[in-house]
């Protein structure tokens, strides 16, 4: 009984009605991913869903809106049809394997059965005419003479195509299951002459699949010579390139430029140029008069005229209160009366402007800490002597004394810094190989003629009949000229239909 | 530069003025291929101007009104207005194209500019062949549609390219996405009236369908436009997806566009297999060919304006 239930179960499931069900499905259920934040892609937005909507949040969190496509309702689809694609495909490659070996069909036995039909004399004998048919099939057709007349086929690269498209899907499936597991991919944003290594400590993020090991990353470092920026007159972006010299061990380092659309490749990883912006070079020395903090400090930008944001977090310093400096990168500062606003990306005009806390900034209790944010729950803010919040102004090259001889902060020079992507995914080219085979069939599947065709030829009252049919495999227009062309050399004399 | 532009900008509204006068005369003529008037301004009836109409191919059964050649004016006025119209709009696209000193599809008035102008094109190269007049108020009449929204809603002034387009991809990508678009929209339009002539049968209040051919030849029609449109789509995506891995650091990541550009592949994939099932070939097939497109509408239009896409800067 359940044998006979499960028999009926797959006959369904590899039914070509039940594939028309689940692609529909499948257009269906991915379109939500587009509506909602993915987790993904997005976890800010998908957070900042969840606090605007919290009740139907959590609902649509629940139901896997948030990760639509590794939700167990898309899988079940995707997996179910490809289940169902493999159990359609399998019979039909042997199908077409033994169509392959055995050659064309025997001459069916009414030929005026099928639409496209001829039928008439001609003065060449039977086997002549037989013998100029099959001239004209040689190349074209496989072509073979039987008793009961010629059969002929052309055109198995059309079922060769659509068994290669439907494998090659799976393919590529395939090949997306290998780059989950085998790729490793992070980010870090590296100021102009400082260096990365590759390995996970110098990642600002990383994340890998379940096969990677994290401690056997490809070996090399590279330096970022330069960033190249350049804008038109309005601010719209010209061109960007991270000039880089690379080291490998054992290798001459070379040295290239990536841009937008040309990442570096090293090993096998590939580094990709995602986005750039300022890192004011800043010094801060304590009370005591201690250098507490040295460095260049990326500051992101927010917009297109690059009004960057950032902080620094000066922990180190001989005694007293922690600071916290916070505040604003304008590369082309322009006062306007009542603010100061940034006009062009280009930094023809930077000012630094800077708000200053003081107390503990919260890195000793071990939970980590986002670097472009200042927790100031343990900290007060550093007021000027009017009382106001003290704003720091700084052009490079200038200092400022804080109050209460807390020390001083000196803006030093603008270096730029470059965000890049790397990412090491050996599935590339698998994911590129099956994609070739998936569109190659998916050509011959479409376009390359199925046809039969059957001439029988017999004497009869001094004359040659003919009879001749054509039959084709899903749409084919010029089936009816085709017949006619192989029969061309016969000069029929055409009955009257 | 700004120069070249503005002219481009006017060439365009030319070539609408001309698609306006075809529209109006295709429009005539549909509507003349149903109803002749007899020198008394009669209105001849159907099988009766079968009856009288000389050597003409009769035969072809009972009341189709196919009126002898050369009697189709507005036919030919409409044919003629939109070859200027589709002239006017190539150098539209062309002038745009050296004002902005790039290829023209590198944002969406760009984009909608040029693949209006592929649609036109391909009817008018198909037209050349085949007797397509039915089809041309069908497609006239969608392309000034958009071309009016890509003038008055789509509008941006020509500019360099951004450092992330400036790439050969751009070429690949996105001019067989122009293409793809004007084929399935063609094959969608097909569709449209397949369905318009299968559901209205026989009935006399649709007679402007009765100029048109019959719902099966209609259907082998949107499915040859189809099936090359897939192919299209095929490598729209792929392409895309190989520039994605260029510039963004990945093939695929779900991106608003991409989940659309997927859906749209998806649903393309069920018309192919919904012709092959049965029960499922003819009307219902049509209606997946619409989806399609409206689909591919959908992904222009509200995935550029109301989901956030990396794609947003074009198609």
């Amino acid at each position: 009984m359940t044998v006979v239930w499960l028999r009926w179960a797959w006959r369904q499931l590899t039914s070509m009605r039940v594939a028309l069900m689940l692609l529909l499905l499948l257009a269906v259920a991915a379109v939500p991913g587009s509506f909602f934040p993915q987790r993904a892609q997005d976890p800010v937005a998908v957070a900042r869903f969840l606090t605007d909507n919290p009740r139907t949040g959590a609902v649509l969190d629940a139901l896997g809106f948030f990760s639509v496509y590794s939700s167990p309702w898309f899988m079940a689809v995707y997996t179910l049809l490809f289940v169902s694609l493999i159990g359609c495909i399998l019979p039909r490659i042997r199908d077409h394997w033994r169509a392959l070996r055995s050659g064309p069909p025997r001459v069916p036995s009414r030929l005026t059965r099928f639409p496209v039909h001829v039928t008439g004399t001609t003065a060449l004998d039977v086997e002549d005419a037989y013998a100029a048919v099959l001239r004209r099939l040689r190349g074209r057709y496989r072509a073979r003479r039987t008793f009961a007349g010629i059969t002929a086929e052309r055109g198995y690269l059309r079922e060769t195509g659509n068994l290669v498209f439907h494998v090659a899907l799976v393919g590529i499936l395939l090949a997306f299951g290998y780059g989950q597991l085998a790729t490793y991919r992070g980010q870090a944003i590296v100021v102009e002459g400082e260096s990365f290594a590759n390995s996970v400590v110098d990642y600002d993020s990383f994340e890998s699949g379940t096969l990677v090991d994290q401690r056997q990353l490809e070996p090399f470092t590279f330096t970022l010579e330069g960033m190249t920026s350049r804008f038109s007159e309005t601010g719209r972006p010209q061109y960007f390139g991270a000039e880089v010299l690379v080291t490998q061990p054992g290798q001459a380092p070379f040295r290239q430029v990536i841009e937008p659309n040309e990442p570096l490749t090293v090993t096998g990883t590939r580094v990709y140029l995602s986005g750039n912006g300022y890192a004011p070079r800043i010094r801060v020395t304590d009370g005591a008069g201690n250098v507490a903090f040295a460095g260049a400090v990326p500051f992101l930008p927010q917009d297109d005229v690059y009004t960057s944001t950032g902080v620094v977090k000066v922990p180190d310093v001989t005694d007293g209160d922690q600071l916290g400096l916070a505040g604003q990168l304008l590369p082309t500062a322009v006062d306007d009366g009542a603010t100061l606003r940034s006009v062009h990306p280009d930094p023809a005009n930077p000012l630094l402007v800077l708000q200053v806390w003081r107390g503990d900034l919260g890195l000793d209790d071990g939970i980590p800490q986002n670097v472009y944010q200042l927790q100031t729950d343990r900290m007060e803010q550093v007021t000027g002597a009017d009382g106001a919040p003290l704003l720091l102004v700084l052009t490079p090259g200038a200092t400022a004394e804080l109050p209460d001889g807390l020390g001083t902060v000196t803006f030093e020079d603008l270096p730029r810094f470059a965000a890049l992507d790397l990412r090491h995914d050996p599935s590339l080219d698998w994911l590129l190989g099956t994609t070739v085979a998936a569109m190659l069939g998916l050509m011959g599947s479409l376009f390359i003629p199925r046809r039969r065709l059957w001439v029988v030829c017999a004497a009869r009252d001094g004359v040659t009949r003919v009879d001749a049919a054509a039959l084709a495999r899903g749409e084919d227009a010029s089936l009816a000229a085709d017949l006619a062309q192989v029969l061309g050399p016969l000069e029929l004399t055409k009955d009257d239909a | 530069m700004t120069d070249l532009s503005q002219f481009s900008l006017l060439v365009v509204y030319a070539a609408m003025a001309s698609y306006t006068i075809a529209l109006v005369a295709f429009a005539i003529d549909l509507s003349s291929l149903r109803a002749r008037r007899d020198s008394e301004g009669r209105v001849i009836r159907e099988h009766a101007l079968v009856g009288v109409r000389t050597g003409g191919t009769a035969g072809d059964g009972g009341a189709v009104a196919v009126p002898a050649p050369g009697r189709r004016r507005a036919a030919g006025i409409a044919m003629s207005t939109t070859l200027l119209g589709a002239a006017f709009h190539g150098i539209g696209v062309v002038s745009r194209a050296l004002a902005a000193g790039h290829v023209p599809w590198s944002n969406m008035y760009e984009f909608t500019l040029t693949f209006t102008f592929v649609a036109v094109g391909l009817y008018l190269w198909l037209a050349h062949s085949h007797d397509l007049r039915y089809l041309g108020a069908f497609v006239v009449g969608p392309v000034l549609l958009l071309l009016g929204v890509a003038v008055a809603v789509l509008y941006v002034a020509a500019e360099g390219l951004q450092p992330i387009l400036d790439n050969y991809w751009l070429y690949l990508h996105v001019s067989v996405a122009t293409v793809a678009i004007a084929v399935l929209g063609l094959a969608a339009v097909l569709a449209v009236l397949q369905l318009a002539k299968d559901l209205a049968g026989d009935s006399r209040w649709v007679a402007i369908l009765s100029g048109l051919p019959g719902a099966a030849e209609l259907e082998r029609l949107s499915y040859r436009f189809t099936a090359v449109g897939f192919v299209l789509w095929t490598f729209t995506l792929v392409a895309g997806a190989i520039w994605a891995e260029h510039a963004w650091g990945r093939a695929w990541g779900w991106d608003a566009k991409e989940v659309w550009t997927f859906v749209i592949w998806v649903i393309y994939a069920a018309y192919l297999h919904a012709r092959a099932t049965r029960g499922w070939d003819g009307r219902r097939a049509a209606y997946l060919v619409i989806a399609g497109f409206a689909a591919i509408m959908a992904n222009y239009f509200v995935v550029n304006f109301l989901l956030s896409t990396k794609h947003g800067y074009a198609f």
